[in-house]
């Protein structure tokens, strides 16, 4: 199919079953508008426009590896380029003349809906679930997977119980049955061309290869840069900005999105999505595997990337101060010319990163811990999921029997970038895990790396309180203090356990 | 449901049963129609709002030039364009509809565009250039007391002598506990949706708790009489409170701009808009002192409950005396001084939410009941027992006795035994003493709440039923859809009447057009009111019905049943569509009119004596928390809830309104926290900031039951309104959380404001360290 250089100027997409092509829309339309105002389909709601509530779920599907892969999305805060490629599939979708889906008889069976504003979106949600599932669900699953749907009214326990009955097992149902003529109308978009929307001046563009994006970015570095828009959608919706130029990196494949694993480090592509590094994220460490999980919600998780996670060089952005604790470096790429630079680096101020006109982040090489090596990271939020950390603490500790003799410490939320705890790292060297004497003087010097703010998920107090804990907690677990003393989750461990 | 009121209604066909919401297959399917779903006439304009960029002061400048003349912009409104009365407050005036001079909070309306898209008046109405002569503001309630601005004179309740009571007492306690308030958050957010008719007449769809409210308020705006002015409400997508008085202004903006350009114009408020501009629950400021003796019982009690309204009085007339009339819970005070205090401040007007001043009342006693178990080293649920009201010591600080006392306690044991509350009150202690770090609590708190509103004239309702000649039955009354199941509640009641089935009666869209002069739906009276109103009018009805058959069929009237939608007439049975035919045919009246006034209820606020509540509804819930004393990071493991809501009319839907009420209030006590600025900015306007519980918030091991006796009072069916009391039974979980911190220097006293969010936990978890 690939024809290299090829153009488009359209977006195409499947929607209720058939071929839409668009080529005369708005570069800054999201998808729900599409939906709602376009297409006139009210099903699916607006309860926040900006990624937070859920109501507004829907289910992109694609092809990956010539399977269906079903996620849900944020329909508010997607551009409508972005489903380029996909089938929609909406609420409106699911039942089948007067037979309501399964996952919407649980609903009803279970008396899931009292308003029903939120409904839709949870319904997307659980068909999203249902889908993937392979075998009968956990409540911890669901839970998940539930982070990003906000119910005001139930209580979330008829919804949770709704469920569980309807993803007790593989798919049964028409979108299951037709997945063979899904799968074919999906491969008929796959055209490999590059898509360019719009004029030299506003355009909407999606490469489909890097020498494609590279050459476009740089004959125009003003572009902006888009991969899931889980927060330029918000640039769009709140702050109400009409970004002239938007290259949208969708579309790249190769090493963008790349997974390697070798024996010393594990690459990942920036193109990444968070749902799709999650895995090799939870091999390199559980923590890690628990920090991902709790990234945005699931529908976040399906759109954003880890790359623009990181090159949009938020404060409190959770992988970043991961990735710096575990010594990760970052591979930039200009016209044909790489560039490698320590990820912390890469910050060098409130939201100002080390990249240069033209330039964009390609991929992330992170280092294996070595045996001698201990990592711990923790997320601190005001809520459990689906929230914006206050602080997020990585520590990676090296140990000589009970000493430590390595420390790479890195915050989120404690500074206008993440960044590393120097003076920490310094006294760290030399303690002895046997004699928490010795711990003291490596707390007391977080108050000399950091000096962090009062807003309005946290005070500078309580920051700096938690990141002093939060070290001191990685200490009392490397010293051989269970989990299940130090840490709450091993309550609900142990409780799905029962 | 095990039958326990032996009697006719053991045979009900529909009431009592778990039937799902009539809206329940549209709700999944997406094709309930909120009110940006109603498809949009030609020439539709959309509104958006220009807000206030400062917190106090007078408007100097506002330059809307550029607005005007932005892309798709019909119209800019602004005071000026009123034809009639600037404002959304009938009773008090201080509620303009768009600001005239002066600016009282920091995102007030101060002008509106109408344009030819929702984008495109958004746009324009960044265009302002706005200039603000800047004054002082008052934002805390600290200010306000230091200012002494009040939105309306203090009022009290007093009981004794509590000063003297207090000190003669063997111990005292004080405390002063910071209660948050809370964002209502209803999914679908303000809209409104406004069709302008002939000879001025406007039709409002509107999601709006109070149909009538907003009609009367958009009749005085466009200086109409309120015959020209429809209201319909079809459901609402969430509302708590929220859309009582804080639909008005949307709803009257609408119209306004349908009125000045004679075309359909909405709006729907963007999400960060709705946080900003409209009210929420009032935070609260509770001053507490108590004298108890070694028993842990209350000798005497004073709080002043210091409530900020915000910038207008709205309903904190209401909702402070529902504070007052809570504030002693389920206990008896020998002695005690009851102040509630309605604080001004250049903040958005606070208004109703679900329990209506009740939480915060209710607790700061609580607080107080766990003080006094720490102080005495008492079991929590002992102190709490030892001072509910009881036969005897039943009179409420306002006056009125308590009649069912015994419902109460008998909840209460029966809960401390389903619970297993000693046993794991012994496992707790145990796991405290082994874990640094992990800390565990377990509280059990009762709930006793006030049913009707407490002004006495909103105690009606009307319901229009008609019969139509194939057997249907069209069904409208005052009462609106929020989500709580109101219209198949009501819906139940009028299909047991006729003895049909459920899906014959049509639920129809609330409309001032057909139930005039409706109240609020609200104070949890909706089913209590509207079902009794909808059972007059049937019955009304049957009666023509059954004089028909009775003198058709030559048969007594007491030989005349209606069941499963047959008329059983002596030995002859006929469908229920048959005999409304033939009342058609012999031009008996099909349509009747009900309406229903609370009987027994009176309150004289001058005397502060009455009965203001027809009845109470009772619960009780069992909480069990972790906390990390390092991180303050925190879970509910476990609640247990038993609550009274009499002889449910459906179950279902019961426990519902149960367990959505209590993870609200769960919100509301922990991770719901709403952020001023020092300037006045709210800094929590969208759900990134502002955060409501989400499934994982919820304990696994949730066990909700209810009670299940039939009321006392003579309701509908001897059910129990359930709107809000379940709120206050999240109280638990706060109590829990001091149980928890408690463990960390048993005796010493907890400090704990609330929202109880892992900072605040860490912060009282280092006190109770250096206390240690």
């Amino acid at each position: 199919m690939r024809e290299p250089g090829m153009k488009r100027d359209h977006i195409s997409f499947i929607f209720r079953g058939s071929r839409v092509s668009l080529a005369g829309f708005s570069a800054h339309a999201t998808l729900l508008d599409w939906l709602r105002l376009d297409a006139r389909a009210t099903g699916t709601k607006e309860g926040c426009a900006e990624g937070d509530c859920g109501a507004c779920t829907v289910v992109l599907s694609r092809l990956r590896d010539g399977q269906l892969d079903q996620r849900p999305v944020n329909a508010c805060i997607l551009l409508l380029g972005q489903v380029d490629g996909a089938e929609i599939l909406t609420i409106e979708d699911l039942a089948e003349g007067s037979a309501l889906h399964p996952v919407q008889q649980a609903m009803v069976t279970h008396h899931g809906a009292q308003c029903g504003f939120c409904t839709p979106g949870i319904v997307m949600s659980l068909f999203a679930l249902q889908q993937g599932a392979a075998d009968a669900v956990t409540r911890p699953q669901v839970e998940t997977a539930l982070a990003g749907n906000l119910c005001r009214c139930t209580g979330y326990r008829p919804i949770v119980d709704a469920a569980m009955e309807a993803c007790a097992g593989p798919p049964q149902d028409r979108f299951a049955a037709n997945a063979t003529e899904r799968i074919n109308a999906l491969a008929t978009l796959d055209d490999g061309a590059d898509l360019f929307v719009g004029t030299q001046t506003h355009f909407f563009a999606a490469p489909a290869s890097e020498d494609a994006l590279a050459a476009l970015y740089g004959a125009h570095p003003d572009a902006l840069l888009l991969s899931g828009a889980t927060d330029v959608g918000l640039w769009i919706t709140k702050a109400l900005q009409t970004p002239p130029k938007i290259i949208w990196l969708g579309r790249l494949h190769g090493a963008f999105t790349a997974v390697e694993m070798g024996d010393k480090t594990l690459s990942l592509g920036a193109g990444l999505t968070l749902a799709d590094a999650t895995a090799p994220l939870t091999e390199l460490h559980p923590d890690l595997k628990e920090i991902v999980r709790r990234f945005g919600s699931a529908q976040v998780r399906a759109s954003g990337t880890i790359g623009g996670n990181l090159a949009n060089g938020s404060p409190i952005g959770d992988l970043a101060p991961c990735l710096i604790a575990l010594g990760a470096e970052i591979e930039l790429r200009r016209g044909s010319e790489l560039r490698r630079l320590p990820l912390e680096a890469f910050f060098i101020a409130y939201k100002k990163q080390d990249r240069r006109p033209g330039e964009y982040l390609r991929r992330i090489i992170i280092p294996r811990p070595a045996p001698d090596r201990q990592f711990r990271a923790f997320k601190i939020s005001k809520r459990f999921d689906e929230d914006i950390s206050a602080v997020l603490g990585a520590f990676q500790l090296g140990l000589v029997g009970r000493h430590v003799i390595f420390a790479r410490i890195a915050f989120g939320g404690m500074a206008g970038t993440p960044s590393r705890a120097p003076m920490t790292e310094m006294a760290a060297i030399g303690i002895d895990l046997d004699d928490p004497a010795t711990w003291a003087k490596a707390l007391a010097e977080l108050a000399n790396d950091f000096a962090p703010i009062d807003d309005a998920r946290a005070s500078a107090a309580y920051r700096s309180l938690i990141a002093r804990n939060l070290f001191l907690k990685t200490l009392m677990e490397i010293s051989g203090i269970p989990v299940d003393i130090t840490r709450l989750s091993s309550l609900e461990a142990s409780h799905a356990a029962q | 449901m095990p039958p326990n009121d032996a009697g006719p209604d053991d045979a009900l066909a529909v009431v009592s049963k778990p039937v799902r919401h009539d809206s329940a297959r549209l709700h999944v399917s997406g094709t309930a129609a909120y009110i940006d779903d109603i498809r949009e006439p030609q020439g539709t304009l959309h509104l958006a709002p220009g807000l206030s960029p400062a917190t106090r002061g007078r408007i100097k400048t506002l330059v809307l030039a550029k607005v005007r003349a932005a892309p798709g912009v019909v119209a800019v409104l602004t005071a000026a364009d009123v034809p009639g009365h600037n404002n959304t407050s009938h009773a008090f005036n201080d509620d303009p509809l768009i600001a005239d001079g002066a600016v009282v909070f920091r995102g007030q309306v101060i002008f509106v565009v109408v344009a030819r898209s929702r984008d495109k008046a958004r746009r324009a109405a960044r265009l302002a250039h706005v200039e603000i002569e800047e004054e002082t503001p008052i934002l805390t309630i600290e200010d306000a007391l230091a200012a002494d601005a009040k939105v309306l004179p203090d009022y009290d309740f007093r009981v004794g002598d509590p000063a003297q009571a207090i000190a003669q007492a063997p111990n005292q306690l004080a405390g002063m506990l910071r209660i948050g308030g809370q964002e209502h958050f209803y999914l679908e957010g303000q809209a409104a949706f406004a069709m302008p008719g002939e000879a001025g007449e406007m039709l409002v769809h509107s999601s709006t708790q109070d149909p009538t409210l907003l009609q009367s308020v958009v009749a005085g705006v466009l200086a109409m009489p309120n015959a020209f002015v429809t209201v319909e409400t079809r459901r609402m997508g969430g509302a708590f409170g929220g859309k009582e008085s804080q639909a008005s202004q949307t709803g009257a903006l609408a119209a306004l701009a349908a009125h000045v350009t004679g075309q359909p114009c909405k709006l729907r408020l963007d999400r960060d808009d709705d946080f900003i501009i409209t009210g929420k629950r009032h935070d609260f400021r509770a001053d507490w002192t108590v004298g108890f003796d070694e028993a842990g019982r209350i000798a005497g009690y004073d709080v002043a409950l210091n409530a900020r309204c915000g910038c207008s009085v709205d309903l904190s007339p209401g909702v402070v005396d529902r504070a007052m009339f809570h504030a002693a819970n389920a206990y008896h005070l020998p002695a005690a001084s009851v102040l509630g205090r309605r604080l001004f401040t250049n903040t958005v007007s606070n208004t109703a939410f679900r329990g209506f001043g009740g939480p915060q009342g209710m607790l700061a006693i609580e607080r107080a009941m766990d003080a006094i178990a720490h102080a005495t080293g008492l079991d929590p649920l002992d102190v709490r027992k030892a001072n509910l009201y009881r036969t005897g010591a039943d009179v409420t600080p306002y006056g009125m006795r308590v009649e069912d006392p015994d419902v109460l306690a008998g909840l209460i044991d029966k809960l401390e035994a389903s619970s297993d509350y000693r046993a794991r009150r012994a496992q707790i202690a145990a796991w405290n003493k082994a874990n640094p770090i992990i800390k565990r609590g377990l509280a059990l708190t009762p709930l006793q709440f006030g049913i009707s509103f407490t002004l006495i004239h909103m105690n009606q309702a009307g319901a229009l039923v008609h019969v139509y000649e194939d057997g249907s039955v069209h069904l409208n009354h005052g009462g609106t859809e929020m989500g709580q199941g109101l219209f198949t509640k009501v819906a139940q009641v009028v299909a047991e009447e006729f003895g049909i089935p459920l899906d014959w009666v049509r639920i129809t869209a609330t409309n001032t057009a057909k139930v005039p002069n409706a109240s609020p739906t609200a104070a949890s009276a909706g089913s209590d009111l509207n079902g009794m109103a909808a059972q007059v009018a049937a019955r009304e009805i049957k009666t023509r019905m059954i004089a028909l058959a009775t003198e058709h069929y030559r048969t007594p009237a007491d030989q005349i049943h209606f069941r499963d939608g047959l008329v059983i007439i002596g030995n002859e049975t006929i469908p229920f569509p048959q005999l409304a035919k033939m009342c058609r045919q012999n031009r008996v009246q099909l349509s009747h009119a009900g309406f229903y006034k609370t009987p027994e209820i009176h309150w004289d606020r001058a005397a502060r004596r009455g009965k203001p509540f027809l009845y109470f509804a009772y619960g009780a819930a069992c909480a069990e928390v972790a906390i990390d004393i390092l991180t303050g990071e925190n879970r509910v493991t476990r609640v247990d809830i038993l609550h009274d809501a009499g002889r449910s009319l459906n179950p279902a839907l019961d426990i519902g309104q149960i367990e959505g009420g209590f993870v609200q209030g769960m919100g509301w006590l922990t991770t719901e926290e709403l952020v001023f600025d020092g300037k006045g900015r709210l800094s929590t306007h969208a759900p990134s900031t502002y955060k409501i519980p989400v499934a994982s918030d919820v304990p696994a091991d949730f066990r909700v039951a209810l009670l299940d006796e039939p009321n006392r009072a003579a309701t509908i069916y001897r059910s129990k309104a359930v709107g809000e009391p379940p709120l206050m039974l999240a109280i638990s979980v706060y109590s829990a959380m001091l149980d928890a911190l408690h463990s960390i220097a048993p005796g010493k006293q907890v400090s704990l404001d609330t929202p109880a969010t892992p900072e605040r936990i860490l912060m009282a978890a280092e006190a109770m360290k250096s206390a240690q």
